[in-house]
């Protein structure tokens, strides 16, 4: 009984929406000529995986080396947007002097998109693969400034009255009080940020080229292999839900 | 040091800046507590009770006036002052033993050893009767432990006052009996000088001394100050049928409904 309920309150709904997503696909790729339907993008997909990890040129490599490439560069600049996003914004969410000085120009940045970004950092380091980096850094550090200085700011009067009354040092307010009670936030600014540094990626791999997804669609869509296109946009999806539940995972450890 | 002047609060005045001007809290506050002494503040909402037990805790400062513990001036909060919060203030990611180690480090970590920094947390929590919860966090014990806990934490820094902001008000009836009974207990073994908040006739009555009497805010004073002068370690079943009790009850409640009376909130 209990088995029968799981499977019909539980998995039958998101197993119905696929069903009727990948029929719809099918219906379209009827009408069309160029769209290819589910089934010649399934076979395509199983030869690409059978091999995911081949290098035949720098700019002709398996699908995995595509990924791991793309998801490199995020590790990249994510790390560095981390390193510095968070420590910066727990002094502006305690320094309101700091708060002050810095909103403007971080309400002012943080809407431009990402790739607008792109020429400044081609020009700085002459390079296509910092440039890439240097966009990921840029658009995934607002969220964790903004979410973390948020975390500190909204820190409850009683556990700083708790630090005062037993006159805690900076350094214990900071490990046992301030920094615990911000992490949640700053565990989804983190989420924000890796949200958007997967989003960007593609963007920016399409215009930068190497080995990348984002290149590799860019490449595809030359060659006018429109079930890799397809596929690619699969894998992007996947690989951000993944990056996605990874995290929501992490935060749920640090919840109180 | 005199006995008879542990706490000393002469010609305290509290303002606060607001929108619409300066706001008076309190004003001509003048109170003298001795040593062992067990004092509560009583008076409706908005007497600012609490702003005087924030004044001696040191976590605001008077506009006037001069505050002494122990002859020394309160400059700010202080290890010799331990505070008993209304919501307990555990913190929710440190167990109960790390909560009071906290306080337990800060005070003695400088000159004691580990062993006796956790000797101090450990008999700090079996006076409290929660050696069993030690290693649990605060969301895993019952409202009525948390707040044993946070007294644990304010007693293990031997405090020369525990200040206490209406410790029992979030507890249920018969959670809070018991409490008062335990506070009884441990501020007889400790002989610890106490001052606390509270909006409970009976609670004022069961644990005090003197109980102090606030008129009502804006400009709130001591309107006066009754003595207890009931035994100590006061039993709640035989002070049912005691006339002094009932007399006392029945002075403060005169205080509070007739002279003090509030218009319907």
């Amino acid at each position: 009984m209990k088995v029968k309920k799981y499977i019909q309150e539980q998995l039958l709904p998101p197993f119905l929406g696929i069903a009727l997503f990948i029929l719809l696909w099918e219906m379209l790729s009827q009408t069309s000529d160029s769209l290819p339907g589910p089934i010649s993008t399934w076979d395509s997909a199983v030869t690409l995986f059978s091999d995911p990890f081949y290098q035949k040129t720098p700019n002709d490599q398996g699908i995995g080396w595509n990924i791991l490439n793309s998801l490199e560069r995020v590790g990249l600049g994510f790390g560095l947007a981390a390193l510095i996003g968070i420590p910066l914004g727990f002094m502006i969410g305690r320094f309101d002097f700091l708060n002050k000085m810095t909103s403007p120009i971080v309400s002012m940045l943080r809407p431009v998109s990402p790739l607008a970004w792109l020429p400044i950092g081609l020009l700085v380091f002459h390079a296509a693969n910092p440039a890439a980096i240097w966009v990921i850094f840029i658009s995934s550090i607002w969220p964790m400034i903004i979410n973390t200085s948020m975390g500190v700011r909204q820190l409850p009067q009683d556990y700083l009255n708790v630090a005062r009354v037993l006159n805690l040092s900076e350094w214990k307010v900071f490990t046992k009080i301030l920094f615990p009670a911000t992490l949640p936030y700053m565990l989804t600014g983190i989420r924000l940020a890796i949200g958007t540094a997967w989003l960007v990626i593609v963007a920016a791999e399409m215009l930068t080229g190497g080995v990348g997804i984002g290149f590799w669609v860019w490449d595809e869509w030359n060659n006018l292999n429109v079930e890799h296109i397809i596929i690619a946009i699969f894998i992007v999806g996947i690989v951000g839900l993944l990056l996605e539940m990874l995290l929501i995972q992490i935060a749920k450890r640090f919840s109180y | 040091m005199t006995m008879k002047n542990y706490v000393q609060i002469e010609n305290v005045q509290m303002s606060f800046e607001t929108k619409n001007g300066i706001f008076i809290a309190l004003k001509d506050i003048d109170l003298k507590i001795k040593r062992g002494e067990f004092i509560t503040l009583i008076g409706h909402s908005g007497c600012g009770k609490s702003t005087l037990l924030n004044l001696i805790a040191g976590l605001l400062m008077p506009t006037d006036g001069v505050m002494l513990c122990a002859d020394r001036e309160i400059a700010g909060p202080g290890p010799d002052r331990g505070v008993v919060f209304q919501n307990h203030s555990l913190l929710p990611w440190l167990t109960c033993a790390e909560n009071v180690h906290l306080a337990v480090e800060r005070v003695f970590g400088a000159t004691e050893s580990k062993v006796q920094l956790q000797k101090r947390t450990s008999d700090a929590l079996a006076l409290v009767h929660l050696t069993h919860a030690e290693h649990k966090y605060p969301h895993e014990i019952s409202g009525g432990m948390k707040q044993r806990v946070g007294i644990a934490r304010a007693l293990s820094m031997q405090p020369k006052v525990l200040l206490m902001d209406e410790p029992f008000g979030a507890l249920d009836a018969l959670t809070r009996a018991h409490l008062q009974d335990e506070l009884m207990k441990i501020v007889a073994a400790t002989n610890s000088t106490v001052v606390m908040v509270t909006h409970d006739v009976d609670e004022a009555v069961l644990l005090s001394d003197r109980i102090v009497m606030m008129t009502n805010g804006p400009s709130a004073t001591i309107g006066e100050i009754l003595t207890v002068d009931l035994p100590k370690l006061r039993n709640r079943l035989a002070l049912a049928n005691d006339a002094n009790y009932h007399r006392l009850r029945g002075a403060v409640l005169e205080f509070l409904y007739q002279k003090q009376a509030k218009a319907a909130a």
